[in-house]
């Protein structure tokens, strides 16, 4: 396992709440095709709405664009997202899981939940972004990701349609990035290139 | 070496020996679950690391059932994804209204919740006394939470609505009592439930079946338990029968898919076809 040879990045993980659809269809629409990391998604969306957000991004972006079946390997140039009412985490061989474990801070998908387990896979090769959003979720596991040598980012809470996510993961983890939503994807492949 | 290794070492040990104490084996579970409600566990049992655990947990009964309630204790709602018992009421039960009476196993149904949910179901659809189901699951701590059929009163709207979604003809008040902040399920209903401990790693089948509810269980299982589970679901479903999985679980790839068709777009009701037996 690669898990201390900092500077490779393995994977990309980024959580997602109110004025979550506008953000993600903004960086994820500028992610190339060829992007080099696969990408977990957790966004807290209705549960009516189905895997309607995934087909919806998957038209829009040069990325390919699912919802996270149970233990599918995540490969590279690929978004998957958190399917409504499950919880998305990674396994120690890089696939994919979900389970229904009760909603942690009311979330279910909980970005934390997410965070948490690829920190522990992915250690310092793991990408953390934390966008718009109200509420908490998230800081704990971008904490974590920052302990275990992983690089954090966070939208600018100024421009955040809310602010109340960005506000808490950079008082939690104090991240090496605070950058614009527009600045976020060309950020991410940079990192991804190096 | 980093505390998360040093963790999810510990995490090895501890799995193996509370297989070859107590015969729970827990070694082909989602590993990312299981070390998340070990550490929920850990974090509460007030241990310094859970190497200290481990030896308490190996020798102690009590402190093992304290940790195998965190490990194996799992949430379940009445009438969850109400599109699912829509589609099992207006395509699987008029299969079984077909049979004089009906054989139900509900696997892994933790505190019942989604065994209520199909005895309501089944009786409202006119298998009202024609019918049996035995709900099993590997906790029997929550077992008895399923049998008592006692909830929490402050969930029962959220209920109601996905009732509702799900095609109820009824009033779902109708279905439980009310008493301080808990909602009591009729007698009626919970007579029809046989609760029992079953545990899917190991144990063996539960006789012939009409139809086979497992949602949500199988994402905890990696490829070769799901694999096991999945057999002895066949061996128990009779020609015709019928399988139901979690939304986000799927027989595709599976060994068992050949003999399966699933019966509505995405729902996860398969259904057993008849004759493969002789032709192979």
């Amino acid at each position: 396992m690669d898990r201390n040879s900092s500077g490779k990045f393995r994977a990309v993980v980024a959580g997602v709440s109110s004025g979550g659809v506008e953000a993600l269809e903004l960086v994820i629409s500028a992610l190339p095709a060829d992007f080099p990391l696969p990408v977990m998604v957790v966004a807290h969306i209705s549960l009516e709405s189905g895997n309607g957000l995934a087909l919806l991004l998957d038209e829009q972006c040069a990325i390919r664009v699912k919802e996270a079946d149970e233990m599918e390997a995540a490969v590279a140039g690929t978004v998957y997202l958190a399917p409504p009412n499950y919880h998305l985490q990674v396994e120690k061989d890089g696939s994919l899981s979900l389970s229904v474990d009760p909603p942690v801070m009311f979330a279910r998908p909980s970005v934390d939940v997410l965070f948490e387990s690829a920190a522990s896979v992915f250690g310092a090769g793991l990408i953390g972004v934390v966008m718009t959003g109200v509420g908490s979720d998230g800081s704990n596991g971008l904490r974590r990701i920052r302990d275990a040598g992983g690089v954090t980012v966070v939208q600018e809470p100024a421009g955040a349609i809310a602010d109340g996510m960005p506000r808490s993961a950079i008082d939690a983890a104090s991240p090496d990035y605070i950058v614009p939503l527009q600045q976020i994807a060309p950020l991410l492949v940079r990192l991804a290139m190096s | 070496m980093e505390p998360e290794e040093l963790f999810d070492i510990e995490i090895r040990l501890l799995l193996t020996g509370i297989r070859q104490v107590y015969g729970y084996d827990f070694t082909d579970y989602s590993e990312a679950s299981i070390r998340r409600r070990i550490a929920q566990w850990f974090v509460s049992s007030g241990y310094p690391s859970l190497s200290a655990a481990q030896g308490a947990v190996l020798r102690d009964r009590e402190v093992f059932g304290s940790l195998l309630r965190g490990i194996t204790v799992n949430v379940s709602e009445m009438f969850r994804d109400p599109a699912f018992f829509k589609a099992l009421r207006e395509h699987v039960v008029p299969h079984l209204k077909t049979y004089p009476f009906v054989k139900v196993w509900h696997a892994g149904c933790a505190s019942g919740e989604e065994a209520y949910s199909l005895a309501i179901l089944l009786e409202e659809e006119g298998l009202k006394g024609r019918f049996r189901m035995y709900a099993t699951d590997i906790n029997d701590e929550v077992l008895q939470n399923a049998r008592d059929g006692i909830f929490p009163l402050k969930e029962m709207q959220r209920y109601t609505r996905n009732y509702q979604l799900s095609g109820g003809m009824g009033a779902f008040s109708d279905y439980y009592s009310a008493r301080y902040d808990y909602a009591i399920m009729m007698k009626s209903l919970r007579d029809r439930i046989v609760f029992a401990s079953h545990n899917l790693a190991v144990d063996s089948d539960f006789g012939e079946m009409h139809l086979i509810l497992c949602r949500n269980v199988l994402i905890y299982f990696k490829p070769a338990l799901k694999e096991r589970v999945l057999g002895l679901f066949d061996t128990c479903l009779m020609p015709g029968a019928f399988l139901c999985l979690g939304l986000k679980e799927a027989l595709s790839g599976r060994g068992i898919e050949a003999r399966y068709a699933e019966m509505v777009p995405r729902m996860r009701i398969y259904r057993k076809s008849y004759g493969q037996e002789q032709q192979r």
